[in-house]
This record gives structure tokens, sequence and C-alpha cells, in this order.
């Protein structure tokens, strides 16, 4: 113990930490119970008690709740998390360095990015959803005066999972990526760059061997921002993919029919999912720090 | 003289490359390039044309191009007298609910939100344990919110723990009903899912305060509610404007939170127009968005000439 954490506590501290205390057990409290809950056992229901102990709820879950595949709405989340992931890394990336230099209608950009950030995400997916729909309607005024009778059968709509849902998914993640690229590059020391171009690295070796090393963590953190803020996405996916849903779409759609803890079961396998990427990008992130503080000493 | 020829080498290789400075400004574009496309077609456009659809035509079967304010004229019917059961029209009573909601939930989590903030900015004296406090406060803003919603419903429902705990301690003599499918619930979802919103700038901004100016404070003699109204609440303005940005925008949009909590049964804004598009009335859906853009855009305005947040970034 120092001598400053002996100190006597300022006035206020007890009732600020009874409060901090109840705050955490509020945001905590309820998501343990649903875990708990759903390790129910056969007879169980949607409240306590308890009734046994078992994995029966996630075997139901797995057969599938109703009329909804819940597998295949799990694998779409799923890869369309990872490839809003990659485009969310690389464009904040790319941003996050054009930005450092003197960039020509730079404001006017961060000011749209913050205004996508903020913008009622209700209204971005109706655009999106709208948009699409006109794009349905000239490319299948274009095939018929093309009088290409058999595209214009075949053709269903341009809204999908990897056009208007990535989208709509871009719009929500990067405006995190590029903030958090504005972070890093606020504390990037150039005198590093100069150091390698000095020595005769191209930009791209500089960037490569010098900028990525030391922005790695980092970047990894954009990654995961770019997964879990897609897997969770509800209000800008709801108009803007067309007929096939994602998981947290279908979860929203069955909190008012399943009345069994499958549906607690459900819950437990996304929140698993999404500390599993969290707990992969921060071993990563921290891994990539390590070995450049290795490399430099 | 072998460090000098070492020395003098590499001095030239920039001097060459700032030559080639007209070249890393194209290329400064071209990095921008993917991110600028991106919100060009995926939000500038769409937002345009909602704007250009709300003026336009619709039937059971497309949408008509062209120019009437019959969406509009649509929103506001019936809306310049009281019905007969005096009551307000559809448009205002539901801009008035949601605007309470709003309310509500501002007051709540900014009130909580700078609590918990003070509290790790100035209370918790080691990094370590403030960081890692910090971040247990992060960590459930990374489950899904109909999952966090959700797991209300074990406590709160008829037979939920707190109706258990109050039918069996006596204090209650049958379950109480309001506690789920309620403005109650409602409320109480909102704070639990986004108060996060508001602690992470507001303790942003108050750690960037100088701790000598709170030291100068008490040194001239403030009182410890002096100093927080008068040194700490001004400095942390920036991150107040900000967390009550998001959480202002996000409960005027929504229609997840207050169609799960409430049972499908309250109206928001969000909810008209999710209605509207599931009818295929986009127009209708169109000039809905563009009211909700305007409100929402009047209530930033009048937040930010409350502070200038362009000086204090």
């Amino acid at each position: 113990m120092s001598a400053r954490a002996s100190e006597p506590r300022a006035p206020g501290f007890w009732p600020l930490a009874l409060v901090f205390a109840a705050f955490v057990l509020f945001i905590y409290g309820p998501m343990l119970t649903i875990f708990v809950l759903s390790f129910q056992g056969p007879e169980g229901g949607l409240t306590f008690p308890l009734r046994g102990l078992s994995l029966h709820w996630f075997h139901k879950l797995a057969e599938g709740l109703g009329t909804v595949d819940i597998g295949a709405a799990f694998r779409r989340s799923l890869l369309l998390g990872a490839v809003v992931m990659g485009f969310t890394v690389a464009l904040s990336v790319l941003a996050g360095l054009a930005f450092r230099k003197k960039l020509a209608g730079g404001n006017a950009l961060f000011y749209v990015t913050v205004a996508s950030l903020i913008m009622p995400s209700i209204i971005v997916s109706l655009g999106i959803g709208l948009q699409f729909r006109l794009i349905d309607t000239g490319l299948k005024a274009l095939f018929n005066t093309l009088g290409a009778t058999g595209m214009l059968e075949n053709y269903g709509t341009a809204l999908g999972l990897m056009t208007s849902a990535l989208g709509a998914h871009l719009t929500w993640t990067l405006p995190f990526g590029l903030l958090i690229m504005f972070a890093v590059f606020n504390r990037f020391n150039p005198a590093y760059e100069e150091a390698a171009r000095d020595l005769g690295a191209t930009p791209w070796q500089t960037f490569r061997h010098v900028v990525l090393p030391l922005i790695g963590p980092s970047v990894v953190g954009i990654g995961m921002f770019g997964f879990t803020l897609s897997w969770d996405e509800i209000a800008r996916t709801s108009q803007a993919i067309g007929d096939v849903n994602t998981l947290p779409l279908e979860l929203q759609g069955l909190t008012s029919t399943v009345t069994t803890p499958a549906i607690y079961a459900l819950g437990t396998v996304t929140t698993i999912v999404s500390f599993l990427v969290m707990g992969l990008a921060v071993g990563l992130a921290m891994w990539l720090g390590k070995r450049q503080r290795r490399s430099q000493s | 003289m072998s460090t000098h020829t070492v020395r003098t080498e590499p001095v030239e290789v920039p001097a060459r490359l700032r030559q080639a400075q007209p070249e890393r400004a194209v290329s400064a574009w071209w990095q921008a390039a993917p991110f600028t496309a991106v919100f060009a077609v995926f939000f500038l456009v769409p937002l345009a044309l909602v704007v250009m659809v709300s003026f336009w035509n619709f039937n059971e079967y497309e949408l008509i191009p062209g120019f009437t304010l019959r969406n509009y004229f649509n929103i506001f019917e019936g809306c310049s007298h009281l019905t007969d059961n005096g009551d307000l029209c559809v448009t205002l009573s539901t801009y008035l609910s949601t605007l309470k909601f709003c309310l509500l939930v501002w007051g709540i989590t900014l009130l909580l939100g700078f609590a918990v903030a003070y509290f790790l900015a100035f209370h918790v004296r080691s990094p370590g344990v403030q960081t890692a406090l910090f971040v247990l406060c992060t960590v459930p803003f990374w489950t899904s919110n109909v999952i966090r919603m959700i797991s209300w419903v074990p406590l709160l429902g008829r037979n939920g723990l707190i109706n258990q705990g109050l039918v069996g301690s006596g204090i209650a003599s049958q379950p109480v009903e309001w506690l789920l499918f309620s403005d109650f619930s409602v409320v109480l979802a909102f704070v639990h899912l986004y108060t996060m919103f508001m602690i992470v700038p507001i303790f942003n901004s108050m750690m960037r305060i100088d701790r000598s100016l709170l030291e100068a404070a008490s040194d001239s003699g403030a009182s410890g509610w002096q100093t927080l109204w008068n040194v700490i609440i001004p400095l942390s303005k920036t991150g107040i404007l900000i967390g009550s940005i998001f959480v202002i925008t996000i409960v005027m949009g929504d229609f997840v939170t207050i169609g799960v909590m409430g049972g499908q049964q309250i109206a928001s804004v969000g909810k008209i127009i999710q209605v509207q598009t599931s009818y295929l009335q986009f127009p209708l859906a169109a000039a809905n968005a563009v009211l909700l853009l305007a409100v929402v855009l009047m209530i930033i305005w009048g937040l930010t000439r409350l502070v200038d947040i362009r000086k204090e970034l």
C-alpha cells in the first residue's frame, strides 16, 4: 500500500462506489439470469425457479425453432460479419492514412461519416431499401425494352446479404473504424516513417514494415468492432436485406413467438460467439504488441 | 570522415522525395476513395432518394414518380383540431410519446452516466483499476441488444423474480402487471442498453481535465459541489453533448426496443416508418422519415448552440 492509497477517501467516494456497484449489477444481472436459465431441464420454463440442469434447450435449438432455419441464419450472419470486418479494416486503415496527408474535401468526408454514425438507423435502412427497389424497377424496365424475357423471368431482386445489407452495415461500422484510426494516428510518431524513408524504403515498404506493425494491435481492434457491430445489427438491416434474414433479425422475430428457454439458449450461443471474437482479437492484439516490443528491445 | 559520408547520403533521399509531393497528394485521394464511395452509395444517395420519394405518389403495386404533397398532408391529417375524444392526431401523439421516452431516457442516462464516469475518473486512484472497471462497464455492450432486452423477461414478467419476491414477501397480494411490456420496461431497457454511450464520451472528457485545476479550486476554497458545478461540468460539456446526441438520436429512431419491450403495443415514430414499409407504402414512410430527420436535426442543432463542438474537439 502506497502512502497515497492509504489517504482517507474523498467525500462522496462511498455513495458513488455504491452507485457504480449497483450499475454493474444492473447491466450484468439480467444477462446472467438468461445464461443460467438456458441450462434449464426439459420441464423448465421462461422464469425461475430452475428446474433441473441440462443442455436440453441447446439440442432443441440445434433442431430448429418452428419454421425458422437458425443454422442458415447463423451462417449468413457469420459470413456477413466476416466480410464487413474485412472491408472495415481495409477501408478504415486506407482512409486513416489519407487523413494524415493533405486531403481535399477531408472535412466534408469527416462530417458525412459522423452524420452516418448519429443518423437514426431506420432512415438509413429505409433509404437503402428504397434505392435497391428502384434499381430493381430500373433493371426490369431495361430487360423489358431489350426484350430479354429470360433474364426478366429469372431476375429477383438486387436486395441481398452481400449488396444492400453489406452496404447498410458498413455505414455503421466504418465511422467507428475511422474514429479509432484518428485516435491511433494522434499518438503516432512520424519520426519512424521519416527514418524508414531516410534509409531508402519505398512508401509500401514503410507501410508494411514500419507503420503496420506499430498500428497492428489497433487494426485488430477495428476488425473486432467491425465483426461484433455487424453480428448484432438489426435496425440498419431491417429494411435493407430482402428475403433472407440475419440471426439478430430472426431472434427479434422469435421473441414474440417462442416461449421456451430455447430462445435463451440462442441468446447464450450468440453471446458466446461475440465473446470468442473479442477474446481472439484481444489475444491477437496483445501478441502483436508483445512481438513488436520484443523486436524493439 | 567515414561517418560523414554515411550521413550525407540519406539526407539527399528525402529531398528527392519531397519533390514528388504533388503525386503523394493524389495518392491520399485514392486512399480515401473506397471509404468515400461507400458513404456516397450507401448513405448520401439513399438519403437523397428518401427525400425524393417522399414527394412521389403510389398505389398498391408500384411507386409513381411525380411531385405531390399528399404524403405530408397524410401525415398531418386531422392535426388541426382535437378528435371527438379530445385526443391529438396520430402523428402528434406519436411524436409526443417518442419525445417523452427521449427526455426520460436522456435524463436518466445522463445522471447515471455522469455519476459512473465521475467515479471512474476522479475517485479510482490506480490507473490499472480504472481501466479494468471501465472495461467491465463496456463488455455488455458487445452482446446483442435483443438478448439484453429479453434478459429482463425472467425478472420482470408476471411470474418473474421480482413478482415472485413481492408476492412471496407479502408486499403485493398479486403479481404486478406494469413491470413488463409497459412504458416502464421500455425506459428500463433503453437505460440498460445505452448508458454506455454516455459513460464513454463523458469519461473521455473528464480524463482530459488537468488535475491541477481541481487542486486550484480547492485551494481557493471551493467546496466539492462548487468544483463540480464550476469546473468539472463545464470542462466535461463536450462529452455530455456527444453522449446526449447519441442517446437522443437512438431513442428518436428506435423501433426494436419499443417493439420488444413494449409488447408491440406502444407507438413510436420509427415503428410507424417500419410498419409503412412492410405495407410497401414507401412514399408515406419516406415522408415520415424526412419529418423525423428534421426533428432530430433541430434537437441536435439546439444542443450544439449550447456547446461549440468543433472548438472543443
